[in-house]
C-alpha cells in the first residue's frame, strides 16, 4: 500500500508542477501582459511603467520562479483590481465555493446512486427507463440556461426562492440543483452499471441460495461492491464541479470562487487569474489523488496498476 | 455465373445475414440513433440552407420593432418567433446560430480529434515511455479547469469564431486519448497485427492499415460526443461574455441577450435554449446510439 500511495503521490506532485505552469504561461499568450493591462488608450511610457511596476521585465522563467516560490507559501501577489492580496480575496470566496460543491455532490448522490440501483434491479422497466431519460436529459442540458429556466419557476413565477444572492440556506437550494444534475448522469450510469454486474455474480447466487433476504442481499452484498469506483467517481466529479461552479455562481450571483474568477477574467486581473486557476486545479489533483487512494484501500487489485 | 445463382440462397442460409444486413437491422431497429440522426440531419440543413430559410436578416435591427411577441403568444406570422431587444427576428437569429453551434461543433472536435487520436495510438502502440507521457499529459490537461482556462484563453486573445474554435479544439482531446489508447491497447495484441509486424510491414503500415481500421468505430463515437461537448462549451462561453462576441448570432449569446428581459419576456431565454437542448440530445442520442449498434458485443 504505501509503495503505491507514494508513487501516486510522485504523480500528482508532477502533475501539480506542470499545471502551475501552465497558468501561469496562459496569461503571457498576449505576449505583453503590460500593455494588456496598461489597456488599449495608454502611452508608450505608461506601458514602459507598468511594465517595471509588475516585473514584466524580466525573463518570464524568472517570474515563474519567483510566482511559484511565493504561491507554495500561499502568496499569490496582489490583485489588480482590489488592491489586496489575493490569497485574503479568494479564502473569503472559497468557503462559498466548497459549500455548494458539498452540497452539489451531496444532491447528485442522493438522488444518482438509489435511481441507479433501482434502475439495475429491474432493468428495462419504467424506473429504469426514467432514470436513462434524466441521465440522457441532464447531460444535454446547458447548465446556465437550467440555471435560469429554475430562477424563472421558482423564484418569479412560485416566488418560493430568492433568484440569486448567498446570505441564507435557501439561497443554496437552486445552485445545489444545476451543479448536481451536471454531476448527476454519470455516478447513475456507473452505479447501474456497476450493480448489473455484481447482481449477475456468483456469490450473489450463493447468498440469495442461503436464504438471505432481498435487502440484505442488495445492501450487504450487492452495494457494498458496486460502489466501489462510483466512490472514486464522486471525487473526481466534485474536482470538476469546483471548476465548474463558475457558470453557477455567476448566473445566481453567488460571489464565490468562481464569480469571483469570471470578474476578474473580464477585469484583466492577472494574479487573481492565475491563483484560481492553480487553485480549482489542485482541488482536482488532490480530490483525485484521494479517490485512487481510497480506491486501492477498498480494493487491493488496483494497487498493482 | 449461373453456379454462382443457384448457390446464393444456399450460401445465405449457412452464413445468415451479411455484416451490413446486420448493421441496418441494427440501426433502424434503435429508436435514439434514428431520433437522433434525424434531428442532427435537420439542424445541418438548415444550418446549409440558412440564407433560404431565414425569413430577415439575422443582424437587421429595427428598434420599432423591439420584443415582438411570437406567433404562439398572439405575434403576427411576420416575425414567427418574435423579435430581440434590438428588433431583430428571432427565428431567423436562430436558424444561422445553427451554423455557429454545427461549425464550432465539428471543427473543435475535428482538431482535438486529430490530437487525442494521435496521442492515445501511439500511447497504446509504443507503450513504455511514450505511454507513460502521453498519460501524464491527459493527467495535467484533466487537472485544468476546462472553462476558466477557456474564458481566460479568450478574454486574452479576444473573443472571435476563430479563437472560440482553436481553444477548444486545444482543450477537449482528453477524452480521445483516453479512449484511443485503450482501443489501440486492445488491437494491438491481435493476430493480424503480430502477422503484418512478421511480414515487416512499416509502423505507419500496421497502424494506420491494421490498427485505425479496428478502431474507428469507437474514434465516430467520441467525435460526436465531444461535437456536443464543444456546442455546449461555445454556448456556456458565449453565456458568460466571453465567447463568440454579438452581434453574431450564437443561441448561448441569444439566452445571454435575453436573460435581463427575463421577468416579463421568458420566451427569449427559453427557445434559444430549447433549440441548443435538442440538438446536444440528439447528438449525444447519435453517439450512444452508434456505440450499441457498432459494439461487437452484442452483434449476434
Amino acid at each position: 500500500m504505501l509503495p503505491f500511495i507514494l508513487k501516486r503521490l510522485g504523480l500528482a506532485l508532477l502533475v501539480a508542477f506542470t499545471v502551475s505552469f501552465i497558468s501561469f504561461s496562459l496569461l503571457f499568450l498576449s505576449g505583453d501582459p503590460a500593455s494588456a493591462l496598461a489597456g488599449e488608450t495608454a502611452s508608450g511610457e505608461d506601458v514602459e511603467a507598468i511594465r517595471v511596476l509588475y516585473g514584466f521585465d524580466r525573463p518570464m522563467l524568472v517570474q515563474y520562479g519567483e510566482w511559484l516560490f511565493q504561491a507554495v507559501q500561499g502568496n499569490f501577489g496582489e490583485s489588480y483590481y482590489f488592491k489586496l492580496p489575493v490569497s485574503t480575496l479568494i479564502a473569503d470566496r472559497l468557503t462559498v465555493t466548497m459549500t455548494l460543491g458539498l452540497c452539489g455532490i451531496t444532491f447528485a448522490l442522493l438522488t444518482a446512486v438509489p435511481l441507479g440501483v433501482a434502475a439495475a434491479v429491474r432493468p428495462n422497466s419504467i424506473v429504469d427507463r426514467v432514470a436513462l431519460f434524466i441521465s440522457v436529459a441532464g447531460q444535454a442540458m446547458p447548465s446556465f440556461w437550467f440555471a435560469l429556466i429554475l430562477i424563472v419557476v421558482f423564484a418569479i413565477q412560485l416566488g418560493w426562492l430568492p433568484p440569486s444572492g448567498a446570505s441564507t440556506w435557501r439561497h443554496f437550494v437552486m445552485p445545489t440543483i444545476v451543479l448536481g444534475y451536471y454531476a448527476m448522469p454519470a455516478i447513475m450510469r456507473l452505479t447501474r452499471a456497476g450493480m448489473l454486474e455484481v447482481l449477475n455474480s456468483d456469490y450473489i447466487r450463493t447468498a440469495r441460495a442461503k436464504g438471505a433476504g432481498e435487502g440484505r442481499v442488495m445492501f450487504k452484498h450487492a452495494l457494498r461492491n458496486a460502489i466501489i469506483p462510483v466512490v472514486s467517481l464522486a471525487a473526481v466529479q466534485m474536482g470538476f464541479m469546483l471548476g465548474g461552479s463558475i457558470v453557477v455562481e455567476s448566473v445566481f450571483a453567488l460571489h464565490g470562487a468562481g464569480y469571483l474568477a469570471w470578474e476578474s477574467i473580464a477585469r484583466n486581473d492577472l494574479p487573481t487569474v492565475q491563483a484560481l486557476i492553480l487553485i480549482f486545479s489542485m482541488f482536482y489533483i488532490i480530490f483525485t489523488f484521494l479517490a485512487d487512494v481510497l480506491n486501492a484501500w477498498l480494493d487491493p487489485r488496483m494497487r498493482s496498476s | 455465373m449461373a453456379m454462382q445463382k443457384n448457390l446464393d440462397p444456399l450460401l445465405e442460409e449457412i452464413s445468415g445475414p451479411t455484416p451490413a444486413q446486420v448493421l441496418r437491422k441494427r440501426v433502424v431497429g434503435h429508436k435514439g440513433l434514428i431520433f437522433g440522426l434525424f434531428i442532427v440531419f435537420l439542424l445541418v440543413l438548415v444550418a446549409i440552407f440558412a440564407p433560404l430559410l431565414a425569413p430577415h436578416s439575422p443582424y437587421e435591427q429595427s428598434l420599432g420593432n423591439r420584443m415582438v411577441e411570437p406567433v404562439f403568444m398572439g405575434g403576427t406570422w411576420e416575425h414567427p418567433l418574435g423579435t430581440d431587444h434590438l428588433g431583430r427576428d428571432y427565428l431567423s437569429r436562430l436558424i444561422y446560430g445553427a451554423r455557429v453551434s454545427l461549425l464550432i461543433g465539428l471543427v473543435a472536435a475535428l482538431i482535438s480529434g486529430t490530437i487525442g487520436t494521435a496521442m492515445g495510438v501511439a500511447a497504446g502502440y509504443f507503450g513504455g515511455k511514450v505511454d507513460a507521457v502521453v498519460t501524464f499529459l491527459i493527467n495535467v490537461r484533466l487537472a485544468m479547469p476546462v472553462v476558466l482556462v477557456a474564458l481566460a484563453v479568450v478574454a486574452i486573445l479576444g473573443g472571435s469564431l476563430q479563437v472560440v474554435i482553436g481553444v477548444l479544439g486545444l482543450l477537449l482531446w482528453d477524452r480521445f486519448a483516453v479512449v484511443m489508447r485503450a482501443s489501440t491497447l486492445q488491437v494491438r495484441r491481435r493476430e493480424y497485427v503480430a502477422a503484418a509486424q512478421a511480414i515487416g510491414a512499416s509502423t505507419s503500415r500496421v497502424v494506420l492499415s491494421e490498427i485505425m481500421p479496428n478502431i474507428v468505430n469507437n474514434l465516430i463515437v467520441i467525435v460526436t460526443l465531444e461535437m456536443a461537448h464543444a456546442i455546449l462549451l461555445e454556448a456556456t462561453l458565449s453565456f458568460l461574455g466571453l465567447g463568440v462576441q454579438p452581434p453574431t448570432p450564437s443561441w448561448g449569446l441569444m439566452v445571454s441577450e435575453g436573460k435581463n428581459m427575463m421577468l416579463f419576456e421568458p420566451w427569449l431565454v427559453l427557445i434559444p435554449g430549447v433549440v441548443l437542448f435538442v440538438l446536444v440530445l440528439a447528438i449525444n442520442l447519435m453517439g450512444d446510439g452508434l456505440r450499441d449498434v457498432t459494439a461487437p458485443d452484442s452483434r449476434s
